[in-house]
């Protein structure tokens, strides 16, 4: 009996292992169903490149909300991908290893805080100060920028600190025994070898400021117009769906699905890239 | 100029230090921010009775429980499914363009973003299936969102089950499934079980995927088709509506503490497991 | 415990409960009205339900948010038995649908306690939001650039605003926020922000203007005096039956109605 069963649980294994796979073919399935016969009539370029979102007399173009999420996700990676990589060098390189088994864990705890939480922050605290010390509405590309930047850290550091620590120790000896510092061993000898994993880490990070929807909601503002300074309120392609789907219909409800297919498509892209980066890692570790 | 090697070890070094406080300065903000603000308004009225008056009065019993039984469903769905996955990735095939397939796909749905995981969940669950606003919808909704963490940390578990512990249950005569739930499971089990948990964090937090499928409903979940709000859908209701701002910081308190709990209890697994192998 | 046969145990456990879950949620004999849709609805909604359930036991009534768009849409479909819409006009799909209207609001037009002005004519309401109007010193204000704030595109409380209004789209420099609590909020911190918002939700830390010389009180608004105001609807496809019917007319009746007027709406019947 055990015999027969062996053959079966291959099958049924093989067939759960789809179900990742079959999973995002389902849910592209989906979001291409409901959009893209709406991005086909109204093409390509009218609905990416006009800078017009006026759902009531029916005109849709995602213009600013291409350019806002791109410019709230590079204010994210200004503040995160810096500081993330710094933290994960200092742990990795100049701290003992018992110190970052407590603060590794630490920083990684806090990727469970909820979005929400994050942007009510940025709501009651991060806003405000904006808008008393800057000027502006306070609810703004900086302030959503900085609540992304902050949120992505945990990602950054943690996929960061795993690369380094990944760096073989006969590398650093060989530094050293050249007479190098830590500094210029790590600078020369180790974020070289670390670089694809770090730039594998900066790309999640990317994906998931792209991504975020809760907190990008409650800090950006949500102004459809392309903005001029830092202070400026923007509405990310995310927030955009999310914000209007509950009073959205026909080709309105269609358009935010269309929006859902360029998140899909620039997600897919960053998520290809990041692992493209990834295995150039293990391939350069075997090689 | 060139400062000597000595000199500039010690500014960066600093500049690194300086960036790993500021980043644990503004982590722990946000937590003691919360907690601070939240703990007062925390006694056992507000964990074990109804809302009242849209939330603005009373406790928060039925979004607590919500909170629990949705990310059980999603777990039930996806440990079975994701520990397959695994399983069939590391013991049952060699590296080929299949496993790399399915890789690259878990990947992916771990970059989907979660609005994304809602529309899907909103027009698939709720409204194709028929299953309406429920407890399920969102649970199946969560199930595919934890679904490649699952995978992810089960396949480095199973990894790092040394190859001699297979290699005596074979030559015991033991078949390939025998070793693999005798043998394998069983000591990559915590790393297993930390997965799940990370999925449990996941699912208590997420906000956009829960609140387009398992509704908003204020009620007490009768069973798995009743729709029902969770904690973080309530606080995030709570917080926009300006209902209470007292609730919301509660809420918010009960919420991180939660989140916390469960990650705490998977890293403290995941530690045992590797003091163990080691 | 720590055996993959106990795992195997605990995950056959939950699929099992699971399924009984499933038959015992479809034996249940307990009848049920679901309603779903406006945002601005759905707490006297659940307040309402509350109420309807404490004299009728039997009756399960559920309430989900989502927006005028998704009352109409769940309606139609049948994933809710009513829906709620809060729209001067309803759009053409909802053709199929009947419509009750249960309640009214008022739409108040908001700014910072600290600002000098007491009321706008249309007019002037017109020019803030299309964005003509940019400085408060325009109206005899102080010196300072107006912020906007409004609701999202699609919104029952933006939609019935802009349709009595008339005639003007939206400065694409305003702000957008996809709630009542958070344009209030948004306005009470900001000095020189104007918005609206639905009647109910006035409060000290923002200020109400006249429109024409007008204040939103209830007597003013029943009393037509007021203009804006957006009816608020129960939607069934076909007439109303069983649970659902008699829920409508609770929300109908003089007790609900006298929730409903507490609460912060306008009654429909007086």
């Amino acid at each position: 009996m055990i015999r027969i069963g062996e053959k079966t649980v291959r099958r049924l294994l093989m067939a759960a292992a789809f179900s990742a796979i079959g999973g995002l073919l389902l849910i592209a399935l989906f979001i291409f169903k409901e959009g893209l016969s709406f991005f086909i009539e109204t093409g390509f370029r009218r609905f990416l490149f006009s800078d017009v979102w006026d759902p009531q007399s029916g005109r849709f173009g995602i213009f600013p909300m291409l350019v806002a999420s791109l410019w709230v996700t590079l204010g994210a990676m200004t503040l995160g991908a810096p500081l993330g990589v710094s933290v994960a060098i200092f742990l990795v390189e100049f701290v003992p290893r018992s110190v970052m088994r407590v603060v590794k864990p630490t920083i990684e705890l806090l990727a469970g805080i909820p979005s929400v939480v994050y942007g009510f922050i940025g709501v009651m605290v991060l806003a405000p100060f904006i808008r008393s010390s800057f000027g502006g509405p306070g609810l703004s590309l900086l302030a959503a920028s900085f609540i992304l930047g902050v949120m992505i850290l945990p990602t950054i550091i943690s996929i960061s600190v795993d690369a380094i620590t990944a760096v073989p120790a006969s590398y650093r000896e060989g530094s050293f025994a050249l007479g190098a510092t830590r500094w210029q061993t790590v600078r020369m000898v180790v974020l070289k070898a670390a670089r694809s994993g770090i730039i594998a880490s900066v790309i999640l990070g990317m994906g998931r400021a792209v991504g975020e929807t809760m907190a990008v909601i409650m800090v950006a503002g949500n102004a459809v117009k392309i903005p001029h300074s830092p202070l400026d309120s923007v509405r990310t392609l995310t927030a955009n769906i999310a914000l209007e789907m509950g009073y959205a219909t026909g080709r309105h409800r269609e358009a935010l699905f269309a929006t859902g297919i360029v998140l899909f498509v620039v997600i897919m892209i960053l998520n290809t890239a990041a692992g493209v980066m990834v295995r150039k890692r293990v391939s350069g570790k075997r090689g | 100029m060139r400062l000597p090697p000595r000199l500039t070890q010690a500014f960066v070094v600093s500049l690194l230090g300086l960036a790993t406080a500021a980043t644990l300065v503004i982590l722990v903000f946000v937590i003691v921010f919360i907690l601070r603000k939240g703990l007062p308004a925390i006694d056992s009225e507000f964990l074990f009775t109804k809302p009242q008056d849209m939330g603005r009065a009373g406790g928060i019993l039925p979004t607590l429980v919500a909170s629990v039984i949705l990310p059980l469903i999603a777990v039930a769905i996806a440990a079975p499914l994701g520990i397959s996955t695994a399983v069939y990735l590391t013991e049952y095939t060699r590296e080929s363009r299949v496993t790399r397939m399915i890789r690259f796909g878990a990947d992916c749905l771990a970059g989907i973003p979660s609005i994304l995981f809602g529309l899907f969940g909103f027009i698939f669950f709720v409204t194709i299936l028929r299953m309406g606003w429920s407890l399920l919808s969102g649970g199946l909704t969560l199930a595919l969102m934890i679904l490649p963490t699952i995978i992810r940390t089960t396949e480095e578990a199973i990894r790092a089950v040394p190859n001699a512990y297979r290699e005596v249950s074979t030559s015991l005569g033991a078949t390939r499934f025998r070793t693999t739930a005798k043998v394998v499971l069983p000591n990559a089990l915590p790393g297993i079980v930390t997965g799940i948990m990370l999925g449990v964090g996941r699912s208590i937090g997420e906000t956009a995927a829960v609140i387009f499928t398992a509704g908003s409903s204020l009620r007490m979940p009768a069973s798995i088709f009743d729709s029902s709000r969770t904690m973080s859908v309530h606080f995030y209701i709570l917080a926009r509506e300006g209902l209470s701002s007292e609730m919301a910081y509660g809420t918010a308190a009960v919420l991180i503490l939660s989140v916390l709990a469960v990650n705490l209890v998977a890293y403290g697994l995941m530690n045992r497991f590797i003091r163990r192998r080691s | 415990m720590k055996t993959p046969k106990s795992l195997i145990r605990i995950l056959s456990f939950s699929v099992l409960s699971l399924l009984s879950a499933w038959t015992a949620g479809c034996r249940s004999g307990k009848s049920s009205v679901t309603l779903a849709g406006s945002t601005a609805f759905q707490p006297f909604a659940e307040k309402l339900a509350e109420r309807y359930m404490l004299i009728h036991p039997e009756i399960g009534v559920t309430v989900q948010g989502g927006g005028s768009a998704v009352g109409i849409q769940s309606a139609l479909s049948g994933a809710a038995d009513i829906g709620m819409a809060d729209l001067v006009r309803l759009p053409a799909e909802a053709a199929e649908l009947q419509p009750v209207t249960v309640a009214k609001d008022g739409i108040v037009i908001v700014v910072h306690p600290s600002n000098p002005l007491s009321g706008l004519t249309l007019d002037q309401i017109r020019g803030l939001f299309n964005g003509t109007i940019r400085n408060w010193k325009e109206l005899g204000g102080s010196d300072a650039a107006v912020t906007v704030v409004s609701r999202e595109a699609g919104s029952g409380t933006r939609t019935s605003f802009e349709q009595i209004v008339g005639g003007f789209s939206l400065t694409g420099d305003a702000i957008i926020q996809d709630s009542n609590g958070t344009i209030r909020e948004t306005v009470a911190n900001d000095a020189s922000a104007v918005g609206y918002l639905s009647h109910g939700l006035l409060n000290e830390k923002i200020k109400a203007l006249q429109v024409d010389g007008v204040d939103c009180t209830v007597e003013a608004i029943q009393a037509g005096r007021y203009s804006l105001v957006r009816p608020i609807f129960l939607l069934t496809r076909g007439a109303p039956t069983g649970a659902a019917a008699a829920f409508i007319e609770y929300v109908r009746s003089p007790d609900a109605q006298k929730v409903i007027g507490e609460s912060g709406l306008i009654p429909a019947i007086q």
